[in-house]
C-alpha cells in the first residue's frame, strides 16, 4: 500500500475478468502519519481504508472486464463489516467477485483475509462509465500495467 | 395498472423512501418523484434482480442525449413499466 497516493493494493495475484473474480495482495505499511491519530499508542488500519482497499480490488477487475474503455467509480457500499484489527505490517489478501453486471453499473462482493481469516467484507456497487478524460485513461493504463494487469 | 407497474412502484417507494400512493403511471421518475442518479442506480439494480433482466439504461440515456427520445419515453412510470415488459418478453 502507498497510503499517501491512496493506492490501497500492491498488485494482482490472480484475475479472471471474464469470470469476474480477482485476488489482490496488500501490505499495510509499518509507518504512516495516519497511525499517529488512528490511534495514539494503538495503531490500526482505518475501516474506511479497508473498504477502499476492497473497492479498488473490484475496480481493477471491472476495468479489465470492460477492455480498459470504462472506469469504475465507487457508488455505494452495503453491509460493510470490519471483523478484526488490521495493524501496521499486516499482509492482506483481498478478494472480489462480480455478483451482478447492469447497464452502467456493477456489483461485487469483496472480502479481506489476514492469515486466511476474514477481517472485512462488503458488497460494493460501482458506476461503470466511459473514461471522463483521455488523460485519466492514459494514466490508469500506465498504472495498472505496474499492478500486473495481463491485458492492459 | 399492470403487475409490472405495481412491482416497480413498490421498489421505488421502498428504495427511495417515497410514499407509495404518490407514485402513479403518469409520474415522471426524475421530475415528479425526484429520484436522483444514485437512487436510480439502486432502483435499476432491484428491477434487474426482480425480473432477471438488464435494463439498458445507458442506451436509453444515449437516445435521450442524442435527441432521438424524450426522457418521458423511459422515465414516466407507465412507459417504464411497458419497456420492462418488452424486456421480459424478449427474454422469453
Amino acid at each position: 500500500m502507498r497510503l499517501e497516493y491512496f493506492q490501497l493494493v500492491d498488485g494482482i495475484e490472480t484475475m479472471d475478468a471474464e469470470k469476474g473474480t480477482i485476488v489482490c495482495r496488500a501490505t499495510v505499511p509499518t509507518e504512516s502519519t495516519i497511525f499517529e491519530g488512528h490511534f495514539p499508542g494503538h495503531p490500526l488500519m482505518p475501516g474506511v481504508l479497508l473498504l477502499e482497499c476492497m473497492a479498488q480490488t473490484g475496480g481493477h477487475m471491472i476495468l479489465a472486464r470492460n477492455g480498459y474503455e470504462k472506469m469504475a467509480f465507487l457508488a455505494q457500499a452495503d453491509r460493510a463489516k470490519f471483523r478484526g484489527f488490521v495493524v501496521p505490517g499486516d499482509s492482506l489478501e483481498v478478494h472480489s467477485e462480480l455478483t451482478h453486471e447492469g447497464s452502467g453499473y456493477a456489483v461485487c462482493k469483496a472480502r479481506i483475509l489476514k492469515d486466511g481469516k476474514a477481517v472485512a467484507d462488503a458488497e460494493i456497487r460501482y458506476r461503470v462509465v466511459p473514461f471522463p478524460s483521455p488523460e485519466l485513461r492514459d494514466k490508469m493504463l500506465a498504472f495498472v500495467r505496474t499492478m500486473g494487469h495481463p491485458q492492459a | 395498472m399492470s403487475d409490472t407497474f405495481d412491482a416497480i412502484a413498490d421498489i421505488i417507494a421502498e428504495t427511495c423512501n417515497i410514499e407509495r400512493e404518490t407514485i402513479t403511471p403518469e409520474s415522471h421518475a426524475i421530475d415528479d418523484l425526484g429520484i436522483d442518479s444514485l437512487d436510480f442506480l439502486d432502483v435499476t439494480f432491484a428491477i434487474d434482480k426482480k425480473f432477471g433482466i438488464k435494463m439498458p439504461v445507458e442506451a436509453w440515456m444515449k437516445e435521450v442525449n442524442e435527441g432521438r427520445a424524450a426522457t418521458e419515453d423511459y422515465f414516466v412510470m407507465g412507459n417504464l413499466a411497458a419497456k420492462i415488459d418488452e424486456l421480459r418478453a424478449a427474454k422469453g
